[in-house]
């Protein structure tokens, strides 16, 4: 789960880590009102789930609050597309107006999994800014990794170790210590799956800011976090996916014709993967979860349904344990619940296959059976033309 | 022969009570695995099923000498649960549970290294040896004994291309699914090294996905170790590219992860990647044959 710059912000200061005056805004209004605040000269930053909003234009520096307000109207209006946001951008629906900081250094500072690791890994480099991963790629020797065994936790030294490469001295040192040993706090109080500061930053004032950051939390952590789910900023998924997931459902919307409904999500894939390969394209990536109850294949089909690109649905269940005539039972209710009435393939497989397929043949829907996932893909391909 | 788990393994569940726990430690017993108890903190005493549960692991294994643990706990218990069965001296733990959050697991991984237990899982299909046993979800009907041994990070996926492998007369000599979560007990080199060291497993199909580097990894131990052929599949060639926040990942990874390269480097590592996922048991023929050749 995301959240935006201005939610990590907040967290992060409540773990006494010193981030710009700033106010979330909703209107170009609110925006020009914030900048006055401001003392007019001020940064307006749009927020979205996603990073390199900079070159996208989303992060502008401003000296009046008219021209605050001007760019807020822009920004609102259409949407941003990051290099991190895929080639459909994302709506802008909430600004942050800051109070502009003068900055004489600049660092990155990142905490997340090292999955090759399974341990945290705290990583650094005094090359903070929007070209880090060229760093990384580039000069990894500029790059400072610490993975952090979880029984003794960060500790001071290995933290100051951080802080003298990054090459600060003195006072500084010490209170970057601090602010790394709190970074750490947060990500494991907070269930991170992410906290990223780039920039962290030494102002010319002479101390340290967090001037942008990013958090994203464990999805399996937020049962134990009862505010997370009031922090969605729903703008910023789609629709359908938002649908799927009070479902449990994991959902993706793509750009082709067939609508996809498979349990397990690596089957799931390699379904998209075999419908590319017959010419087909497919509409969903959907996952109704390895089990496939029956509730689930109703709720998905009428996902499936919204979606007006869909022409055609192939359903693939590799039921295991289930029995093929309980899973044909749903697909047949889903589809009269919901009057589909597109050509459905259904691939199923575990026991009572027969059965299974004699129902839906039976059913009067418009609906083929297929022996395999190959036979599954081309039927549905060519019923479709 | 076989890895990990034989018809001689006696199998503990941990979270018997519970619905799924219930209804697969009775599908597992039909199968032929021998369930010797259930472990349930507070319902001590009671039978399930003629199976009797214990309030610890402790006592589980001091009752009935299981060696084999298969857990359903629920997430915000299933860490506990882990340690509890690696204290108790298990030698395998098989965690079914999905969604135990990371920040549990760091240190349950940790914490494992110093203990003799093998995990499999967290949020896995399981494992089972055909014909003799099997500890997970999975369906038993579509597996064969046989030769092939099999290592997956899917679930379903698993199931397909085991079919495919039955269908082409290739039985499997044990089945292992590690799971998909970030973190997680044994991975696939851990696997290819325990099929690599079987004297009755003659060749490996590994299934892969996109995202992380384990793939990767696998296929430069093959080219080093592997003294059996390897066929693969790895799913997702044509899933779209995800949105993502920040650059933290893309550093760790190095940008790995793409299937593309995941399928470059297993080729050039002497694995046969089968070009769709229609022809898994083809591919695993094929190498096979070419072997004997």
């Amino acid at each position: 789960m995301n959240i935006h710059e201005y939610q990590a912000k907040e967290i992060l200061s409540g773990y006494d880590i010193a981030v710009p005056r700033g106010r979330v805004c909703l209107t170009a209004d609110q925006v020009e009102r914030a900048a006055k605040m401001m003392g007019g000269h001020c940064v307006v930053k749009a927020q979205i789930y996603a990073g390199g909003r900079g070159k996208a234009g989303g992060v502008k520096v401003v000296h009046h609050p008219e021209q605050a307000q001007e760019l807020a109207k822009e920004l609102f209006a259409r949407k941003l597309v990051t290099p991190q946001t895929g080639p459909e951008g994302l709506r802008v629906r909430r600004i942050l107006v800051e109070e502009a900081v003068e900055i004489a250094r600049e660092f990155y500072l990142s905490i997340t999994l090292d999955r090759g690791a399974s341990r945290y890994i705290l990583i650094a480099s005094a090359e903070g800014g929007v070209e880090i991963e060229e760093v990384a790629a580039k000069t990894p020797d500029k790059i400072h990794k610490l993975t952090i065994d979880p029984l003794t936790g960060l500790r001071s030294y290995q933290a100051r170790k951080i802080a003298l490469a990054l090459g600060l001295t003195g006072s500084l040192c010490e209170d970057c210590v601090e602010l790394i040993l709190s970074l750490y706090r947060a990500c494991l109080e907070k269930d991170c799956a992410l906290v990223e500061v780039n920039p962290l930053v030494v102002t010319k004032a002479g101390w340290l800011m967090a001037m942008d950051a990013k958090m994203s939390f464990d999805d399996n952590a937020i049962y134990r976090h009862r505010e997370y789910p009031d922090m969605v900023d729903y703008s910023q998924l789609d629709t359908l996916e938002i649908t799927a997931g009070k479902y449990d459902l994991a959902y993706i919307k793509l750009d082709g014709t067939i609508g996809c409904l498979v349990n397990g999500a690596g089957l799931a894939m390699a379904t998209l993967d075999v419908l590319n390969e017959c010419g087909g394209k497919p509409a969903n990536f959907l996952d109704v979860g390895g089990g496939a109850s029956r509730e689930k294949v109703a709720e998905a089909f009428k996902i499936i349904l919204q979606d007006p690109d869909v022409k055609g649905i192939f359903v693939n269940i590799f039921g295991g344990i289930m029995r093929c005539d309980v899973i044909a039972q749903g697909v047949i209710e889903a589809a009269n619940e919901v009057h589909c009435p597109l050509p459905i393939v259904v691939r199923m497989d575990g026991s009572q296959v027969e059965e299974g397929k004699r129902l839906l043949t039976t059913s009067g829907l418009n609906v083929q059976c297929a022996d395999n996932l190959g036979d599954g893909a081309q039927r549905i391909v060519k019923m479709l033309g | 022969m076989s890895i990990l788990l034989n018809k001689d393994s006696k199998v503990l569940v941990q979270g018997i009570t519970g619905r799924s726990g219930l209804f697969h430690a009775r599908m597992c017993r039909e199968y032929g695995t021998q369930i010797v108890a259930g472990v349930t903190p507070g319902k001590g005493g009671v039978h399930v099923e003629g199976i009797p549960v214990f309030n610890t692991v402790e006592e589980a294994v001091r009752y009935t000498q299981a060696n084999v643990s298969m857990i359903f706990v629920p997430p915000p218990s299933a860490a506990d649960a882990i340690l509890e069965a690696a204290d108790a001296g298990l030698e395998l733990a098989v965690c079914i549970t999905e969604g135990i959050p990371v920040r549990d697991m760091v240190p349950v991984k940790r914490i494992l290294a110093d203990h003799k237990m093998k995990l499999v899982g967290p949020n896995c299909p399981g494992l089972i040896t055909p014909e003799e046993s099997k500890v997970g979800i999975m369906p038993g009907y579509i597996h064969k004994k046989g030769k092939i041994g099999v290592v997956s990070r899917s679930g379903t996926l698993t199931y397909e291309a085991v079919k495919q492998l039955t269908d082409a007369g290739l039985g499997q000599s044990t089945c292992v699914g590690i799971g998909g979560d970030p973190i997680i007990g044994l991975n696939f080199i851990d696997c290819l090294k325990l099929f690599n060291d079987d004297p009755k497993t003659e060749a490996v199909f590994m299934i892969g996905e996109i995202g992380g580097s384990a793939e990767e990894e696998a296929a430069e131990w093959v080219k080093a170790h592997m003294k059996k052929p390897v066929a693969a599949f790895i799913a997702g060639v044509t899933a779209p590219p995800g949105r993502r926040m920040g650059h933290a990942g893309a550093i760790v990874t190095g940008g790995k992860g793409k299937a593309a390269d995941k399928i470059a480097t297993l080729r050039n590592c002497g694995v046969n990647v089968a070009d769709s996922p229609t022809r898994m048991g083809e591919a695993m023929r094929q190498i096979l044959e070419k072997g004997k050749s």
